[in-house]
């Protein structure tokens, strides 16, 4: 079996004294892609900001390329970042600037490319997810599924090595949300990405899932392959592969 | 990377850790004469690699070099990053002196025209919400009044207190030398009276209120609150403005009337201390010099300040645009435009009521 590139261990998360995650433990396995599955408020963003260090986990460890998370100083943390891409669930694209400079800033950060380099590749990423014409644009100027593409190329912008995606494909039309399941495939093979994916759509399991991870009430019901979900007998995996619906 | 017989032969990984240092090695080869690029020994590539080949493709144009032994990985890679062809992204647009003006002209007509719009709405809507409180939240009149007038009533008494001080002392020193100690409490009732309370009461509503209401308003606008009371057929205006300008009006003469007879009470500290006044010698004189119109005119004009401030919060609220900077920036222009039109409305006051020929 292969190493696993995120491994998280006994992970407790909390707001205050409410318990989000109680104790979960999971691996996440190079150039797959993991799909986060459970009901809404289930802990799923809380799961993924814990392992990218945006929330400290309560107790519990998280592994990235084999080192402690919370352990990690600045510059441990800081070369890490530049391997791992986020889309966020509501995008966060930085509001005061353009969609193009948005792209560009995690390429500043972390690369010592010129100018010319850096922009060609923000027009590829661009491109890539059919937003060729509106990198002039601002974030408020574009519509709800714009926004969600931009943040992807934002969040591709350095062919990360992990991909972290909270819903890419909520609010966007049947479509549109296909031809990102194709791109995000792609990638997956293309740069041998590995892909952390929280999404609800049965559809689009089926086209990407390598494995799933199924998340209830703050613990781990279900994890597996693909196919080991779909023959799963635990209820609400089952419920949700037969009806694509949480009960 | 090795140039013979014409054709380049790169070798390796092109990725965004390599290209920059490839491309000062391409540099040598700039003026040779290029026709194939040998793809045989390159293993990988991402889309810094791309815009690598794109640039190097770009300043060997002239002898149009093809791309050679590519394998399928690569090929791949080359298809989904392909098609750097797009339209070229231009961010800073130049715009003649001319178009600016007219820009500029054209956006204050349509702004003034929806502020007056709004203006307007808000009066309507205020007045019919005196006898129909349909579309507004219970309690809200007293919430809001508890928030826009006993909150700041602290600050305004401070800062009144203060200021009737610092005039009193200011003109004590001046009235001493002519012997007309008691005329301070003439300068203190006047100016109290028809100019700094209501002036210091507005200017402090404009930064406690004003900014609130802009701000309250733009985030609703940025988090589509306003859309979804559209939505929930709940006009905006008798939700979130009206309750505002009610309790604006209910609060603003007595802010006022505190205001200035604090600012009072401190010259009364000055003339007393430092002026051999007595107290009751200060306050008759105080009631004798007030006349019935500076009081009127005084509380008057504080009414329009008051609603000046509700109309432009809500006005820059409403207009916001882009997330959360763009509240901020609301937030400040809202409170600068008010305070501009409170002391533009001051003056045209002073002139109607005290400019005589
Ligand atoms: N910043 C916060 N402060 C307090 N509680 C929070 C915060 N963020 C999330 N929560 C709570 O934690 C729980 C899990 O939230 P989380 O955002 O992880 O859910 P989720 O699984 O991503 O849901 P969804 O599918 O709706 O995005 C929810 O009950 C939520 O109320
Ligand atoms: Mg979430």
């Amino acid at each position: 079996m292969k190493k696993p590139i995120i491994s998280v261990k006994n992970l407790v998360a909390k707001y205050g004294d409410k318990i989000v995650l109680d104790g979960i433990s999971v691996d996440i396995y190079p150039q797959e892609i993991t799909v986060i599955l459970g009901g809404s408020g289930c802990g799923k963003t809380t799961l993924i900001k814990n392992i990218l260090r945006l929330f400290e986990p309560y107790s519990g460890s998280v592994k990235i390329f084999g080192k402690e998370v919370t352990e990690m100083d600045e510059a441990e943390y800081y070369e890490i970042l530049g391997k791992i891409g986020m889309l966020f669930q509501n995008g966060a694209l930085l509001n005061s600037i353009s969609i193009f400079d948005n792209i560009s800033i995690p390429l500043e950060q972390h690369t010592n490319l010129s100018a010319q380099i850096i922009e060609k590749m923000i027009r590829v990423k661009l491109n890539l997810v059919n937003l060729g014409k509106s990198g002039s644009l601002f974030p408020a100027e574009l519509s709800g599924g714009m926004k969600k593409r931009a943040a992807l190329a934002r969040a591709i912008a350095l062919d990360p090595v992990i991909l972290v995606c909270d819903e890419p494909s909520a609010g966007l039309d049947p479509l549109t949300s296909a031809s990102l399941d194709d791109l995000i495939k792609k990638l997956k093979e293309l740069l041998k990405m590995t892909m952390v994916i929280v999404t609800h759509e049965l559809a689009s399991i089926h086209r990407i899932a390598d494995r799933i991870i199924f998340i209830d009430d703050g613990k781990i019901l279900f994890t597996g392959t693909l196919k080991e979900a779909k023959m799963s007998k635990v209820n609400e995996v089952e419920t949700f592969f037969r009806v694509g619906k949480f009960d | 990377m090795e140039l013979k017989d014409k054709t380049l032969t790169l070798e390796g990984e092109l990725t965004k850790f390599t290209v920059t240092a490839l491309l000062q090695e391409f540099s040598q080869y700039k003026s040779k004469v290029i026709s194939k690029i040998d793809m045989k020994k390159v293993t990988f590539v991402d889309s810094a690699g791309i815009a690598f080949l794109d640039e190097i493709y770009l300043s060997l144009e002239r002898y149009s070099p093809v791309l050679i032994n590519m394998n399928n990985e690569i090929d791949n890679a080359f298809k989904t990053f392909s098609s750097l062809d797009i339209e070229k992204i231009t961010i800073k647009k130049t715009i003649s002196i001319f178009e600016f003006i007219g820009n500029g002209f054209y956006n204050w007509k349509n702004s003034s025209k929806n502020a007056i719009y709004l203006l307007a709405d808000i009066f309507y809507w205020s007045f019919v919400g005196i006898f129909n409180k349909k579309g507004q939240r219970k309690g809200s009149i007293i919430q809001q009044s508890l928030l826009i007038g006993v909150d700041a009533l602290g600050i305004i008494s401070l800062l009144s207190f203060i200021l009737g001080l610092i005039i009193a002392l200011q003109s004590a020193a001046q009235l001493r030398q002519f012997g007309a100690n008691i005329f301070v409490a003439d300068l203190m009732a006047i100016s109290m009276v028809t100019e700094m309370g209501p002036m210091l009461t507005a200017i402090i509503l404009a930064g406690r209120s004003g900014s609130s209401i802009a701000s309250e308003i733009a985030t609703m606008q940025v988090t589509e609150e306003i859309d979804a009371l559209k939505m929930m057929a709940i006009n905006p205006i008798r939700y979130v403005v009206v309750p505002k300008f009610h309790a604006i009006t209910i609060c603003i003469p007595l802010l006022v009337t505190a205001s200035t007879v604090i600012g009072i009470f401190g010259g009364l500290i000055v003339a007393v201390t430092y002026l051999d006044l007595s107290a009751i010698a200060y306050f008759n004189r105080v009631i004798e010099v007030l006349i019935l119109k500076d009081v009127l005119v005084g509380l008057g004009k504080s009414y329009f300040f008051a609603w000046v401030i509700v109309v432009i919060g809500s006005y820059y609220g409403f207009n916001v645009k882009g997330g959360a900077e763009g509240v901020g920036k609301v937030t400040t222009q809202s409170v600068v435009t008010s305070i501009f039109w409170v002391i533009i409305l001051d003056a045209i006051n002073s002139l109607i009521f005290y400019f005589e020929v």
